[in-house]
């Protein structure tokens, strides 16, 4: 589905990420852990095609096809969606106009608003105001809408109380194509620094973001623990040694 | 009216004549002409020329009236069709509404100074009627009056005197237009307009302007609003417009009275707007709000907002936005706060600049180009919801608002 090919990324005017391998296939969940500043939400606005992370060196890899130099809406209309860590503010745009534009295929936009509880916000200036746990059920509608093959996932449960990570567990699981088996084709890449989300969404792979690269791969679960217990120091006591 | 009044409000016009106004282009009144005046009173609106109704229509007119509860019409300085289709509205021209009324000289330029400017001190002395609309106690418009200011013949002056009255308990919804005949150059319009809006009342003001080339605009409005009233006023400019400055005052006296303007204004090359309002909170419990989005495709545009809170317990916010859209263009945004005593709630918010490219990204994240999301968020800043119309009304001004639009975008 993506493959990173020594993705160099800078962000005015400074190099942030110093050169990411990552590769993700098909119906594959991951998730990226780091501490804060490493540089997470740098990769995902990157891969995303935001023309402020500009890609130095390196390429980015979508079904096979270089997108590289892709700008930003032609790769959404390929299939590659994200929710925000925090979207802006847009007056006079109201949430289901958002949620409707973004809808692709025709889905209903009830369903959407239904499924995560968004009833009262529909009507609102999209993101004006909302609660930090409103914004990402906002993000998740329009995702839902949008019925991208590859989401990027920014912190979806920062934030969040407990019930409402079931309910947005729930909503990525739908995106992920969880209940199917075989014929899943979705897949993600998930940022979380608490993993909470992992006790609702299957994770395939984790990987660790350090001083801007990716140096390993291993399960998400152990790698969160590990993480827990030593820091982000683990790198040092990591027993694959990479 | 008394001969007393009279000769005293002649006085003081005649010494402001020459008075400058704070604000906006110091215009020559001597270079207008005199209409001659050679309409006829139109029974039906229908039978206006085609060329006149689509102007018309183009400022919120329904000429076929049907979702009117009455209508006013003047031309240059006349009257030309005035008619109330609902018991307790009364709908006419100022001139007759004085002779009619005695009483009326007891509204007659108290919420608006017969010598502020000499634009003020002009319609004094060169007065041609305007609209009188009263509802009376309890009275509620079924349907929103309409009334439309038109300037027909080239290079003359129109100097209206409007008053608005609505007594105790009533609701009043009006939809005024105010444009110029198709081939008018020059001109200019003068408009003095005086609300009263009694204890309990409502009263919502919907104004369009659509004007051409070289005409100026210098409206002069006041507002009083008495205990528990409310006044919400709209303003809609998206043509281009020469000079234009206006700066109305609503003087909240009344306990929990509310005052709201919303402003929509776009201006492009060519067009010089000045457009604000100001609030005096002076009971308790007064609340004012100002929104106002403005819009440069290449013309100015200042937008000014004045609250003051003069006693205890009063509130207030003004918000002006505006986004530049060409590389010319010129959006000003003045927001002023003055509190006389520290019990007071004021703020406001201001910005300018051109469309966050953030707010593009995101939306082009979601698969939008960048042309369609930059339509959107127009569409969303020139948004009328917030202008809290009648249905049926807020669809139709929707219209509007989107057919001047893609002039522009
Ligand atoms: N637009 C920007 N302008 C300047 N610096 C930026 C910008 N975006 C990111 N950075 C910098 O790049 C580094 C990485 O930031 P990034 O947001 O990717 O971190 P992160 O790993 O997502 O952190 P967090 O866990 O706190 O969300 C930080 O030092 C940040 O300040
Ligand atoms: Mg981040």
């Amino acid at each position: 589905m993506l493959e990173l090919k020594d993705l160099k990324v800078e962000v005015s005017g400074k190099e942030i990420l110093h050169g990411v391998n990552l590769k993700i296939n098909d119906a594959e969940t991951h998730v990226l852990f780091g501490p804060n500043g490493a540089g997470k939400t740098t990769l995902l606005m990157a891969i995303m095609g935001f023309p402020e992370y500009k890609i130095t060196g390196g390429s980015i890899l979508f079904n096979g096809e270089d997108i590289t130099d892709l700008p930003l809406h032609e790769r959404a209309r390929k299939g590659i969606g994200m929710s925000f860590q925090r979207p802006p503010t847009i007056k006079g745009v109201k949430t289901h106009q958002v949620i409707e534009l973004s809808a692709r295929n025709g889905i209903s936009i009830d369903e959407a608003a239904k499924e995560l509880n968004l009833g009262h916000l529909l009507n609102r200036d999209v993101n004006d105001g909302f609660s930090g746990g409103e914004i990402k059920r906002s993000e998740l509608a329009q995702l839902m809408a949008q019925q991208p093959s590859f989401v990027l996932l920014d912190e979806p449960e920062s934030g969040v109380d407990l019930e409402n990570i079931s309910l947005l567990g729930g909503a990525i699981n739908k995106l992920l194509q969880k209940d199917m088996k075989r014929q899943r084709v979705n897949s993600g890449l998930i940022i979380t620094h608490t993993g909470y989300i992992l006790d609702y969404v299957d994770a395939d792979v984790g990987h660790l973001l350090i001083e801007g690269i990716v140096p390993c791969a291993g399960n998400p679960r152990e790698m969160l623990h590990h993480i827990k217990e030593n820091g982000y120091e683990v790198c040092a006591i990591c027993p694959t040694n990479c | 009216m008394s001969h007393k009044l009279l000769d005293d409000l002649t006085e003081r016009a005649k010494l402001a004549i020459n008075k400058k106004a704070a604000f906006g282009e110091d215009i020559d009144l001597t270079k207008y002409l005199k209409p001659s005046n050679k309409h006829d009173y139109v029974e039906d609106l229908e039978k206006l020329s085609d060329e006149e109704k689509e102007r018309l229509i183009a400022v919120g007119v329904d000429t076929k009236a049907e979702q009117r509860s009455g209508s006013f019409v003047q031309h240059d300085t006349k009257v030309s069709h005035r008619r109330s289709t609902q018991e307790g509205v009364e709908v006419m021209g100022t001139g007759e509404a004085l002779e009619k009324y005695d009483w009326l000289q007891d509204y007659w330029w108290k919420a608006v100074a017969v010598d502020q400017d000499k634009y003020t001190a002009h319609v004094e002395l060169h007065q041609n009627d305007g609209y009188f609309i009263r509802t009376l106690p309890g009275v509620k418009t079924v349907y929103p009056l309409q009334a439309c200011l038109y300037l027909r013949e080239e290079s003359t002056a129109q100097n209206v005197h409007n008053i608005i009255i609505a007594e105790e308990g009533s609701e009043l919804h009006i939809i005024t237009g105010c444009t110029t005949g198709p081939h008018v150059k020059e001109g200019i319009h003068l408009g003095v307009s005086e609300f009263y809006v009694k204890k309990g009342a409502k009263v919502s003001f919907t104004m369009i302007h659509g004007w051409n080339e070289n005409v100026a605009v210098r409206p002069r409005t006041g507002v009083f609003i008495e205990e528990d009233g409310i006044f919400l006023s709209n303003y809609i400019l998206l043509k281009r417009a020469h000079s234009l400055q206006m700066y109305p005052n609503a003087y909240m006296v009344g306990k929990n009275s509310t005052a709201r303007f919303n402003t929509i204004i776009a201006v492009p090359e060519g067009s010089h707007v000045d457009s604000g309002a100001r609030t005096y909170l002076r009971a308790p419990g007064a609340k004012a709000e100002i929104i106002s989005r403005t819009i440069s495709t290449g013309g100015t545009v200042i937008s000014r907002g004045h609250m003051i809170g003069e006693v205890p317990g009063v509130k207030s916010h003004m918000e002006c936005n505006g986004l530049i859209l060409s590389e010319t263009g010129i959006v000003s945004a003045v927001p002023e706060l003055e509190g006389h005593v520290a019990d007071v709630e004021m703020s406001h918010e201001a910005a300018v600049g051109k469309i966050a490219k953030e707010e593009i990204e995101y939306l082009m994240a979601r698969g939008l180009s960048e042309d369609e999301a930059k339509s959107t968020i127009i569409r969303g800043f020139l948004d009328v919801s917030i202008m809290g119309l009648p249905p049926h009304l807020e669809a139709a001004i929707k219209k509007t608002v989107e057919t001047s639009q893609k002039g522009f975008m």
